[in-house]
């Protein structure tokens, strides 16, 4: 089905903007007095227009942030770290373990090692201070395995977000 | 630049007072306005162009891995997110993590320490897709990749996110 039937032509040209936006400046947000008269060049819209969505799209979370993306364990360092929790405790060690401002993610996996969370801190003695800490309140032992080579090349990632949802294949 | 040199670079690179200001503005984003290098700016009690030529000095030196409009993933329709996590031989470590972090599909690829016996895997690769089924094919074309090298992997689905932020350092 064509998407000029369902949605008028204003909206079919606000998502191929959204689109050029997430996909053209995920690694080239300018870093400049005036980015987004610059950004608005590049698109032929003004900066307002650009502005204003972008503040749309936070407002409904799809977009994470729009800045700077530091290297891990640059400034600090950090560690990822697991628990093999029992499934019945795993709700109130959860709430421990985030309750913690050192950590930043914290996800639940499928496997025997079930909790998976990243601990940062100012330097190593706090960070090892911090697990410690973590391992007597829960009595459960941490796996840490601190990152030691990033490998990742980061290009951003291409999204597909009109013409059969998004995908990047 | 190659990879291995900017991380060369943001290894030896000494942070000052200044620059630490402006990551912990600036960790979860800038402010969505006009000029918000001189929000930053305000905030840090620098002037603004010295704001936009540290914040170049960093993203030169891999402090700052890029600059971009940072769309949330999830939100998007990329629900199953798997962490890919490999037993590579020790050998072969270096060169199995340049191939598998130059893919598109992989968001991030790390070396880790292992946690014996109950951990052997050394590589860890975060795999991103629509579906459990795409994130699996996926982790087909890596292991496909690694062939010989990879002596077993798993992949971990997160059933919750529990915590999330911005702050990455």
């Amino acid at each position: 089905m064509a998407l000029d039937q369902i949605y008028d032509h204003e909206e079919i040209k606000k998502m191929q903007l959204i689109q050029k936006l997430l996909n053209e400046f995920q690694h080239d947000f300018p870093v400049t007095s005036t980015p987004y008269v610059d950004i608005a060049e590049r698109l032929d819209v003004d900066e307002s227009t650009i502005l204003e969505l972008l503040q749309e799209l936070d407002k409904k979370s799809i977009l994470s942030r729009v800045g700077p993306v530091f290297r891990p364990n640059r400034i600090g360092v950090s560690t990822l770290a697991a628990m093999a929790v029992p499934e019945h405790k795993l709700e109130k060690i959860a709430g421990i373990i985030s309750a913690y401002p050192a950590v930043n993610h914290n996800y639940e996996r499928e496997h025997h090692f079930n909790l998976w969370f990243v601990v940062t801190a100012e330097n190593k003695k706090i960070l090892d201070r911090t697990l410690e800490d973590m391992e007597a309140k829960t009595d459960i032992r941490i796996m840490s395995l601190p990152m030691e080579k990033d490998y990742h090349i980061d290009l951003g990632f291409p999204l597909k977000l009109i013409d059969g949802g998004c995908s990047h294949d | 630049m190659n990879i291995l040199a900017t991380q060369q670079n943001s290894e030896n690179y000494i942070l000052d007072e200044s620059d630490r200001k402006i990551i912990s503005v600036t960790q979860t984003g800038l402010p969505l306005t006009l000029h918000p290098y001189n929000d930053v700016a305000e905030q840090t009690g620098l002037d603004v162009n010295e704001v936009i030529s540290r914040m170049k000095n960093m993203t030169d030196q891999g402090i700052i891995r890029r600059s971009g409009v940072v769309p949330n993933h999830y939100k998007l329709g990329f629900k199953s997110n798997g962490m890919s996590v490999w037993h590579v031989q020790e050998e072969k470590i270096t060169q199995s993590g340049e191939k598998v972090g130059a893919l598109d599909f992989v968001s991030h690829c790390y070396q880790r320490p292992q946690f014996l016996p109950e951990w052997p895997y050394n590589l860890f690769a975060m795999v991103h897709g629509k579906t459990h089924d795409e994130v699996h094919e996926k982790v087909k074309k890596i292991a496909d990749l690694l062939a010989g090298d990879n002596l077993a992997h798993q992949v971990l689905f997160s059933t919750r996110i529990l915590k999330k932020t911005g702050l990455r350092i």
